[in-house]
């Protein structure tokens, strides 16, 4: 019996690989649950292929027993869209931090996503480049003290999930680290859409960042702070279930509910609809509650079958005879 | 032919070689109408060697100097190696396109002018204070001066075509005229015109009447008193077509793959003068070529890397500011071991520099231009034709050594043009692709104890699931390791691998004595003017030979044993001294540069000069 023909588990996917981490580091959680979710996919082991590019994150194929290429800062999406427009019936997984697919990778993460090759994008938020020891991220909020800012940085940062809109990614999701079923499930949902999945995950960093994610991760303060995005359901948040998101003025507007104000009056979450998944996007801290779960999911072509679609329509219209090739346009005949 | 043509009236003169010069604005159709002639020209039996030669705005000020597009081409008796030196022939339609290039006609020569072009606006925008139809500038040429703006619209008159359709037909009258004066046939410019204008059939009718009417004109007008007779040349039999180096790159991958069975993939960014391999690569999906246009330069490589590691023939094409951007995956590549090959079409740098114009002074960047101990593979093509067999090779080399690979052609070879003796896809050499699929003791870098390149492992092969990187790998496992003396047994395998490449070296061919006094040696696209500058310093009983190298990482192992047997080396590069320095540090000779950095290929007259310089005489002869 091949190992693509045994039933999978988890530890199919551990590799002899030690994994080092810092202890604590919120991407042991991350690695944890995708390597529970890797043996319920119905895809044969030799079939995954995890591709990362540079930094703590993109450790993350060594420890996983598929195939894996650790690449270089910031390319991965680049590599990946190489090998999965070639070899479509790979399961391809790119795993990217924010530092490494905001900063260096940018412009290789929005053609990815524009393109929508079939692949999963996993991007680990912990606004701090951890790597190269503690300096501010493309995600750290402005004023960030670092190493490299002693004064507080100036410039703004990127919104991963309003980003990755922006660039017409069909699938878009946001999860955490320790939300272990939440994190499973979007995992779950990111290989079974047809398209570029692009899933941002709020990750900690205990050594450089400690508690950036304190509000959506502690018993305190999570349930007010965090906003479950589910599907045909209102925009409900509050550990009583008891507030709520509605537009007014086409600007969005946390309300409580009650006094008049009911579930009917908030706004209802569509994951096919990308303008509403934008302005769900723009909700945050110190105002909103942080949205996870797919603020959008839409089917689109894909980059590979359209290629490969090329391909396929020109092998059967003439055939791949290289001599004709190479006779072709104005020949003569030197006797 | 058309009637008269083959008994023309006036008389014949035997010609052994001319070389002729198409220059206009940049919307004159310059580059057409000498394509048209090249290929008249194969189609009458003469050897021939073409420089296209154009400004990178695409469409400049009308009129302007910096507007001006020209084409040249050597048509011979004999067999051809370059261009041409100096023009027989200047076709000029306007004053800007005479100021550019009248200079490299030779005092004689024929000078062929549309003197309504020489009107008082465009002498202003040529910055010409007088006319140099009138004012004796001109004297030293056999000027011809044509109406052809007028002669092409009473052509094409009764055909309702405006102004404008009807002055872009007049490069189909010059050519007309110039394949009278040479007895070109125009049967095939006819018949291309009718292909590439066949959804406008008014187009096809103003271009071939005006083809025709040039062709009519250079017989019954007075203008010309004789016309030229160049014999074909003594050319091996078999089937020929001209090819551009960029064609010939093109299909040379096409054919690696094909015969190594796998897909090819290109991954590459538009970028002049390589942006032809990607167009002609797109248009041959059917022999499972995947083109892709990536973002960048970074994933054009990146992409191209991506596909090798899925097991097909990977390979990126760029010029010189894409290869900076490459570098940092070329490094990636050599460490995980996985096979590309990156084409570097070069053109002057720095920087921008001249997008159009041709160098070879990336040589050095090829070979050294990653951080760390990063030896590639490098190779050169010599010919515009000689692509074809370099970027075969290229593939050949990288699959089997597990490596990237780094080709260099340059702008001349790119857009240059030679006849080609079309291969036989059969005869051509296979080139071998295994994918390990046996699980039984596997590693992921254990080396073929002859080649030392690590097996090609698949995504998708059960059993053999393993990890790469840009890591430090661990001598067998290929599991990342810090291990100090892991690290040099890592380095040193890595260069020994390619070093071992040198087996893959043909002996080298020297032209001319096997020792004494001169020996040019040469790479890449100065093949052509040396090869000619060496046959004439020979013919005149010089003891000059010539070696040229196509392999320069690693050198032919017999080149060290060619330099000792000379008193003299010259290298003649279009740098400021790349491959001189190799060959001192690796050979410790006293080589001689000789070095021209003008975006223009060497003279055949001034390596001719510089070898007569070298052997202290003064003149040939």
């Amino acid at each position: 019996m091949s190992a693509s023909e045994q039933k999978l588990t988890r530890k199919d996917f551990v590799s002899d690989q030690d994994v080092r981490w810092c202890p604590g580091c919120g991407d042991y959680a991350v690695l944890s649950q995708v390597q529970k979710v890797l043996p319920e996919l119905g895809v044969p082991r030799e079939n995954f292929v995890f591709i990362s590019g540079i930094g703590c994150s993109s450790r993350f194929p060594y420890y996983v027993n598929t195939y894996g290429f650790h690449s270089i800062h910031g390319r991965a999406p680049a590599i990946a869209t190489g090998l999965k427009a070639t070899r479509p019936e790979l399961s391809v997984w790119v795993v990217t931090g924010d530092g490494d697919a905001l900063s260096i990778g940018g412009n290789h993460l929005i053609h990815v996503l524009r393109r929508n090759l079939d692949i999963n994008i996993l991007l680990f938020n912990n606004k701090i480049y951890g790597l190269t020891k503690g300096q501010y991220s493309p995600t750290s909020e402005v004023g960030k003290v670092t190493k490299s800012t002693p004064a507080g940085s100036v410039d703004h940062p990127f919104d991963p999930i309003a980003l990755a809109l922006g660039a017409e990614a069909s699938f878009v999701a946001r999860s955490v680290d320790v939300e272990s079923k939440h994190l499973q499930e979007i995992v779950r949902r990111a290989h079974e859409h047809k398209g570029a999945a692009f899933v941002e995950i709020l990750q900690n960093c205990n050594v450089f960042n400690d508690g950036a994610f304190n509000d959506v991760t502690d018993k305190a303060t999570k349930a007010d702070s965090t906003l479950v995005l589910e599907h045909g359901k209102p925009l409900v948040f509050g550990r009583n279930r008891d507030r709520g998101i509605r537009l007014r003025d086409f600007q969005p507007e946390a309300v409580e509910l009650g006094g008049g104000i009911t579930e009917a009056d908030l706004l209802v979450h569509d994951e096919r609809n990308p303008a509403l998944a934008y302005l769900i996007a723009r909700l945050g801290p110190p105002r909103f509650p942080t949205p996870i779960g797919v603020f959008t999911a839409v089917e689109r072509p894909r980059y590979e079958d359209a290629l490969n679609q090329q391909i396929a329509a020109a092998k059967a219209k003439s055939p791949a005879d290289l001599g004709a090739l190479l006779n072709r346009g104005d020949t003569w005949v030197v006797s | 032919m058309l009637d008269g043509a083959a008994t023309p009236r006036k008389p014949v003169e035997a010609r052994d070689t001319v070389v002729i010069r198409f220059a206009g604005d940049s919307g004159d159709g310059m580059q057409v109408t000498g394509m048209q002639f090249t290929t008249e020209s194969a189609l009458a039996g003469n050897d021939l060697a073409t420089l296209p030669d154009f400004p990178a705005e695409i469409r400049a000020p009308a009129g302007t100097l910096a507007g001006v597009s020209a084409f040249q081409l050597n048509f011979s008796s004999h067999e051809v190696f370059t261009p041409g030196d100096d023009l027989d022939v200047l076709v000029a339609m306007n004053p800007a396109a005479l100021k550019m290039n009248v200079g490299d006609l030779k005092s004689g020569g024929i000078l062929i002018v549309d003197r309504e072009g020489f009107n008082e606006q465009n002498l202003k925008k040529a910055e010409y204070e007088s006319n140099p139809l009138e004012d004796g500038s001109l004297r030293r040429y056999q000027l011809f001066q044509a109406e052809v703006t007028k002669l092409t619209t009473a052509a094409l008159k009764d055909l309702g075509l405006s102004a404008r359709s009807v002055f872009r037909c007049r490069n189909f009258f010059c050519l007309g005229m110039t394949s009278w004066l040479y007895h070109r046939p125009i049967e095939p410019a006819e018949a291309w015109i009718k292909e590439r204008f066949k959804k406008t059939p008014e187009v096809v009718e103003a271009n071939v009447r005006a083809l025709r009417a040039g062709f009519n004109f250079a017989e019954n007008a007075e203008l010309f008193s004789v016309s030229y007779e160049i014999r074909p040349a003594t050319i091996a039999p078999g089937k020929y077509r001209n090819i551009t180096g960029n064609t010939a790159t093109a299909l040379g991958f096409v054919c690696a793959a094909t015969k190594a069975g796998r897909p090819l993939f290109l991954g590459s960014y538009p970028i002049t003068p390589a942006s032809d391999v990607l167009h002609e690569l797109s248009g041959w999906k059917q022999y499972g070529v995947y083109t892709f246009q990536a973002e960048d330069e970074i994933a054009g490589i990146g992409a191209a890397l991506g596909a090798a590691f899925g097991g097909a023939i990977a390979i990126t094409t760029t010029s010189g500011p894409g290869m900076n951007l490459k570098a940092e995956t070329v490094g990636l590549a050599l460490a995980v071991e996985l096979p590309i090959v990156v084409t570097d079409i070069q053109r002057a740098g720095p920087s921008t520099g001249m997008p159009t114009k041709t160098e070879q002074a990336d040589l050095l960047m090829a070979m050294y231009g990653r951080h760390g101990e990063s030896p590639v593979p490098v190779l050169a093509a010599a010919t515009p034709a000689d692509c074809f067999l370099m970027a075969f090779e290229a593939v050949r080399i990288a699959v089997k050594y597990m490596t990237p690979v780094v080709l260099l052609t340059d702008g001349y070879l790119a857009n240059g043009a030679e006849p080609w003796l079309i291969p036989d896809p059969a005869a051509l050499p296979d080139v071998p692709v295994a994918f390990r699929t046996d699980p039984g003791a596997f590693f992921p870098y254990l080396r073929d104890e002859e080649t030392l390149s690590r097996p090609w492992v698949i995504p998708g092969t059960p059993g053999l699931e393993h990890r790469i990187g840009g890591l430090e790998k661990e001598y067998l496992t290929g599991n990342v390791s810090y291990a100090p003396t892991n690290h040099e047994q890592m380095i040193r395998v890595r260069a020994r691998k390619i070093a071992g490449i040198v087996r893959e070296i043909p002996p080298l061919t020297v032209s001319g004595p096997p020792e004494g006094e001169l020996l040019v040696v040469g790479w890449g696209s100065t093949y052509g003017s040396i090869t000619q500058a060496v046959r004439d310093l020979q013919a005149a009983g010089h003891a000059v030979a010539h070696v040229h190298l196509r392999h320069l990482n690693p050198l032919p192992s017999d080149l060290g044993g060619i330099l000792g047997r000379y008193r003299r080396i010259l290298v003649p590069e279009m740098n400021l001294g790349q491959l001189v320095r190799l060959l001192r540090a690796e050979y410790l000779v006293d080589a001689i540069g000789f070095n021209k950095i003008q975006g223009r290929p060497f003279k055949v007259s001034e390596i001719a000069s510089r070898c007569l310089k070298l052997l202290g005489k003064e003149s040939l002869a």
